[in-house]
């Protein structure tokens, strides 16, 4: 038995240009996830290159890619992906403390709050996953995310576990933190949640299909960055 | 540089974190550790506390201390030892006159009898000797004086009280010149000896009365030859030399030929130590591998309980290499929480240990003595096991696939 190639990608090519925000749509097998991996720095490409923020990451080791991911893309996941018994707090410090700038705990703290009120969570400092609810938890992710500066968000079906109203609210963020300047890549199979970017690419078989500039639909946002009532600790 | 040390100063917490948020599976996991230091601690301080006791008692024998027992008569070709006893006080006479090696010699009966004095009574040991005898075991009077060589040659009715037995018999007041009562003979105290405390094997030295040899054979017990003869060479390297003197002498005097069998036994303090020392160093032995197996064993329990953690917290790997750790930020943190665990357990193991023997001295009246040397032995053993058997599951970790790891439910 010989190891079979499969060709998840061929021939794509995508430029994604600074302050974008693109959603990538395909059905599964369509090489969504696996130009998900390569955007994240998570594989790299067998053959080809991609230059992120003006770095050639395709040729790096394990290692390098780890700085890369650490300094340059924020994650932001389906399942929230935050650790668990983990403060929000905590939680939005955990890139800091790979970091190669050496942040000291108390730059780590006052970053990690100032991430948090971004998405709305001032005062939900302490609370663990298990006490937030699947919105909040994604908008911990957010944070976390966010908390290093980087180059692109890179958001994996970010809205796959939260019910319309929530997602929504979560897409409104992405649209602020866009609004703001920062470049999004969303990878979605709904295309409700793909009308949110300004920028729609589907991906089949490996290939771009179509690439087009959509009219964004807009969240309306009010209330977002407001802090959340208060919800009693349990 | 600064910011390094910073990094490694994170991932240090990020493993303290970890442990703590598993305090029940943590202290299971230290649990062989803390067993296994604490076993060796113990086992340790017990040995050295019984090998320091046999180093007094030989000291305070004197190491140029013989005892010559009695040993299998022949007698029409038979071998056996019949219980008489081979030697008399003119053999231990005889020594002392035909042996330049040898100092002093007591000749020794032994027997126990219940003791009075008014209306208290003791039961002890009755040890009948001669005037060298407090020579040999430099073992002096306290109050009062020894009895006297006229003494030994009249039988006289005499005695010298150790200090458990003056006790016991005279709770209040000057025991010297009073009448005490052995076997319903009436002797006189002559004086208290200073006290001695304990042998090797536990006996309270200080519990005896000692008489003169030939009262004790007269009054008490009846016999004409004596159950022992205590020696002491003229210096401790003489006591070859004693022993080899002493064989000649008893051989030609019992009529036995230099290849024959003798009917006496010969021991010195020191050869009897030896004996107890290396019974002593076997057992130490057996009780320090089984606290080494024991750490073993916690070592596996703790790559075991680091494997499956590794195993159950693969998503988390991802999460945390996802955002930026390198493969060895996670080694190092596995292996610093499999080392703490470790070292965590060794600390508890080292205070368990030095309790338990403490307890051990206390309950069982064991010399103890919990040597330095052993704690920090086990302590540097504890950590070593620590990173050898945490260092599998850590980089089992950090050679995680991050995608592979994310997507592990």
């Amino acid at each position: 038995m010989g190891e079979v190639e499969v060709r998840a990608l061929a021939g794509l090519d995508l430029d994604v240009v600074e302050g974008e925000f693109i959603a990538i749509m395909g059905p599964s097998g369509s090489g969504k996830s696996t130009l998900m991996n390569i955007i994240g720095c998570l594989d790299r490409p067998t053959a080809g290159t991609y230059k992120l923020d003006g770095i050639d990451v395709s040729e790096l080791n394990r290692d390098e890619r780890a700085v890369i991911r650490n300094a340059k893309i924020g994650f932001v996941f389906q399942s929230f992906n935050l650790l668990a018994r983990t403060s929000a707090l905590e939680n939005v410090e955990l890139p800091l403390l790979y970091g190669e700038l050496g942040w000291s705990a108390g730059q780590r703290h006052d970053a990690a709050r100032e991430s948090l009120s971004k998405v709305g969570l001032a005062g939900r400092e302490g609370h663990y996953p298990s006490q937030l609810s699947g919105g909040q938890q994604q908008r911990v992710a957010i944070a976390r995310a966010l908390v290093t500066n980087p180059a692109i968000l890179l958001a994996d079906e970010p809205t796959g576990n939260l019910d319309s109203r929530t997602s929504e609210e979560i897409m409104g963020i992405f649209q602020q933190l866009n609004d703001d300047g920062k470049t999004v890549v969303l990878i979605t199979h709904e295309p409700d949640i793909a009308q949110f970017a300004k920028r729609i690419v589907h991906v089949r078989d490996g290939l771009i299909q179509f690439d087009e500039r959509a009219e964004q639909k807009r969240v309306n946002v009010k209330g977002i960055a407001a802090p959340a009532p208060p919800v009693p600790v349990g | 540089m600064k910011t390094s040390a910073q990094r490694l100063w994170n991932i240090t917490v990020v493993g303290l974190k970890a442990i703590s948020r598993n305090k029940l599976r943590s202290f299971l996991t230290m649990l062989g550790i803390v067993i296994g230091v604490g076993c060796v601690i113990a086992v340790v301080a017990i040995g050295n506390g019984a090998s320091s006791s046999i180093q007094n008692t030989i000291s305070s024998l004197g190491t140029n201390y013989i005892m010559i027992f009695p040993g299998a008569a022949t007698s029409s070709g038979a071998r056996m030892f019949t219980g008489n006893s081979t030697l008399t006080a003119e053999d231990a006479d005889g020594i002392k006159a035909e042996c330049p090696a040898v100092a002093y010699v007591s000749p020794t009966v032994r027997t126990a009898a219940q003791v009075v004095a008014g209306e208290l009574n003791w039961g002890t040991s009755i040890q009948g000797v001669s005037t060298d005898y407090p020579l040999i075991r430099s073992w002096n009077v306290r109050q009062g004086d020894f009895f006297t060589d006229q003494d030994v040659k009249s039988a006289a009715k005499v005695c010298v009280l150790g200090q458990t037995v003056a006790e016991n018999l005279f709770t209040s007041g000057d025991p010297t010149g009073q009448i005490i009562r052995i076997k319903n003979v009436p002797f006189k105290v002559d004086g208290v000896l200073d006290k001695k405390g304990g042998n090797m094997m536990g006996q309270d030295q200080d519990d005896v009365i000692l008489v003169p040899y030939t009262t004790a054979m007269k009054r008490l017990t009846g016999k004409t030859k004596i159950d022992m003869v205590q020696v002491s060479a003229v210096a401790a390297d003489k006591v070859q030399e004693a022993q080899n003197e002493i064989d000649a002498y008893l051989r030609q005097r019992h009529r036995i030929s230099p290849t024959g069998d003798p009917d006496f036994m010969m021991r010195s303090q020191e050869e009897i130590a030896q004996a107890s020392e290396a019974q002593m160093k076997t057992l130490s032995m057996l009780l320090v591998i089984i606290g080494a197996v024991s750490l073993f064993v916690g070592g596996i329990g703790i790559m075991n309980i680091m494997l499956v953690s590794v195993t159950e917290r693969t998503r988390e790997i991802g999460i945390r290499m996802a955002i930026g750790a390198k493969g060895r930020h996670v080694l190092m943190q596995f292996l610093f929480e499999a080392v703490t665990l470790s070292i965590v357990g060794g600390i508890i193991g080292i205070c368990t240990g030095v309790l338990a023997s403490s307890l051990i001295a206390r309950f069982a009246g064991w010399p103890v003595q919990v040597s330095t040397g052993s704690i920090v032995l086990s302590f540097g053993v504890a950590g070593a096991v620590g990173i050898c058997f945490g260092f599998f599951p850590a980089m089992k970790a950090s050679h995680l696939d991050p995608i592979d790891a994310l997507r592990y439910e």
